[in-house]
């Protein structure tokens, strides 16, 4: 198949950036959509051209480094998958793809279609942890977890931290990211005595990066590579409002 | 390639109110509060199908409840600033995250961005208040005031309501149904969203269809009148 890929293209975070086209030859359907960047690449390297800079590791949908916002929806129409598992077969042949980077204050761009997402770990260094005393590994069933806490405290934990939630949200709003990371550790017992600090810490981190503020458009939802229900945006308001009424 | 400039990290919030969520909260009460007044607003209003004694009889009811123990109108003052207060609060946060979420996106998106949760009522929010506080305003000098009546403010409220929808002032009718529809979408999202941002929303399924039913009676108990003084039901 062959595509037409309008193609965000800025060189460096001092240049104002632009979109490109390119045209993309014999494309097989069943390559990833980064297998798809791969052959342009290849082409514009050949040509002498600077290659398309995207960020991406695992290719199995785990790192969740391969951020970009395709068509308008981050990680591309498909649901529940990141960019490198979305396949050209669910593109028409002959259509045309806007390919841009997140689209956040908090996530300026490095170059292209990559972004620095600094501001995640920096969510996540300030509060985003348990404190436990190091030593040997505890056992098992030493401390006993609810079955469904269990659940959904790995439901949560499968974020990836790719961002696709602050691309997605009108508001451009980490809400899901941090609810996550919040509703993975407050679900267990060993997240409980810092609790309510870290909610506060952590919400608190979100507004000092320059997130904007939820307002429960349930777009980051309906984007996210792992399904990360809203119900974690409802508790982290919950453990929030907790430690604020203090 | 050059680094990345760091994040535009900003000023730490401070306090409570200075959080997004600390916001959020604010209006997600003074929006709770306002939902319960537009519940009795429109029981009263239904008095008007029951005649202008009992509808004139009603508005005397609200400026003399509490008499004697209280002077008249001490409890409708007391609601009046109330409600006030909640507006204002209300819009002053909307006006607040509405500028912050504008800063966290600086660069808007080339392609049209397809939004994946539906959720049209969500999109109207913030222009639909406006739409809506446009209309308290004309509503409060229509029919309180009495500074656009007909009838003027001194007529019995009856009267005003008849005077005001009438027929050949067919556009207020038009503006007051525009409004409401404002109102029903607004509160479709905003009823459900006011618990989440709470933290005390469950099973969102029957949470949203809760707010879109009530959000119907709601518009539909308050659009009755007009219409009914249009059509001349009420007269
Ligand atoms: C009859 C008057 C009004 C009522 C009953 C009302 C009610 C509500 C409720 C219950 C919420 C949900 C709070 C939350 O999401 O946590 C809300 C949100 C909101 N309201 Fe109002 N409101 C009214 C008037 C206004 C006005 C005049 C404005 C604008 C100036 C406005 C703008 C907003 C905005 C921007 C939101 C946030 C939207 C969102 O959460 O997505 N509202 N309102
Ligand atoms: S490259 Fe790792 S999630 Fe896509």
């Amino acid at each position: 198949m062959n595509l037409t890929l309008k193609i965000w293209r800025q060189n460096g975070s001092s240049d104002r950036g632009r979109m490109v086209t390119y045209e993309v030859q014999d494309v097989s359907p069943d390559m990833s959509f980064l297998e798809m960047l791969d052959v342009l690449n290849e082409r514009l390297t050949l040509e002498g051209d600077d290659p398309v800079a995207f960020d991406h590791d695992c290719r199995e949908g785990i790192c969740g480094m391969c951020g970009m916002v395709i068509n308008g929806v981050a990680h591309g129409e498909q649901r529940a998958t990141t960019t490198c598992q979305l396949h050209m077969r669910h593109f028409e042949d002959g259509a045309t793809v806007t390919i841009e980077p997140w689209r956040a204050a908090p996530f300026p761009v490095v170059k292209d279609l990559v972004v620095d997402r600094s501001s995640f770990d920096r969510i996540i260094q300030a509060g985003g942890f348990i404190s436990v005393p190091a030593g040997s590994a505890p056992d098992a069933h030493a401390v006993p977890v609810p079955k469904d806490d269990a659940d959904a405290a790995f439901d949560a934990a499968t974020c990836i931290g790719c961002g696709a939630c602050v691309a997605a949200c009108p508001n451009g709003s980490a809400s899901l990211f941090t609810a996550a990371k919040i509703t993975h550790l407050g679900l267990l017992p060993q997240g409980q005595p810092e609790r309510a600090a870290r909610a506060k810490a952590m919400v608190e981190q979100m507004d000092a990066e320059g997130f904007g503020g939820c307002t429960n458009t349930g777009e980051c939802t309906a984007v996210c590579p792992k399904g990360i229900p809203l119900d974690a945006i409802a508790r982290m308001n919950a453990d929030y409002l907790k430690t604020a009424s203090k | 390639m050059d680094r990345a400039p760091a994040a535009p990290v900003r000023r730490r919030p401070r306090g409570f109110y200075g959080s997004s969520n600390g916001k959020k909260a604010v209006m997600a009460v003074t929006g709770a509060v306002l939902v319960l007044f537009l519940v009795g607003h429109m029981l009263g209003n239904l008095k008007v199908f029951l005649g202008a004694d009992s509808f004139n009889h009603y508005a005397e009811w609200l400026r003399t409840v509490g008499s004697p123990a209280l002077p008249n109108r001490t409890l409708l003052t007391i609601a009046e600033i109330g409600l006030t207060v909640a507006v204002v609060l209300h819009m002053w946060s909307a006006v607040s995250l509405a500028r912050r979420a504008a800063k966290a996106r600086p660069v808007k998106y080339a392609a049209r961005v397809k939004p994946q949760a539906g959720g049209y009522a969500t999109r109207t929010m913030r222009y639909g208040g406006v739409i809506i506080l446009l209309f308290v305003i004309w509503h409060l000098l229509d029919l309180t005031f009495g500074v656009v009546n007909p009838k003027g403010g001194e007529a019995m409220p009856y009267d005003r309501v008849v005077a005001g929808f009438a027929p050949d002032r067919w556009w207020v009718t038009v503006f007051y149904v525009v409004a409401l529809a404002m109102v029903g979408l607004h509160l479709r999202h905003g009823m459900w969203s006011a618990l989440q941002t709470l933290g005390l929303a469950h099973r969102y399924k029957a949470l949203k269809t809760a707010s879109t039913v009530i959000s119907a009676v709601l518009v539909a108990g308050f659009v009755a009148v007009p219409l009914a003084v249009m059509i001349g039901v009420v007269k």
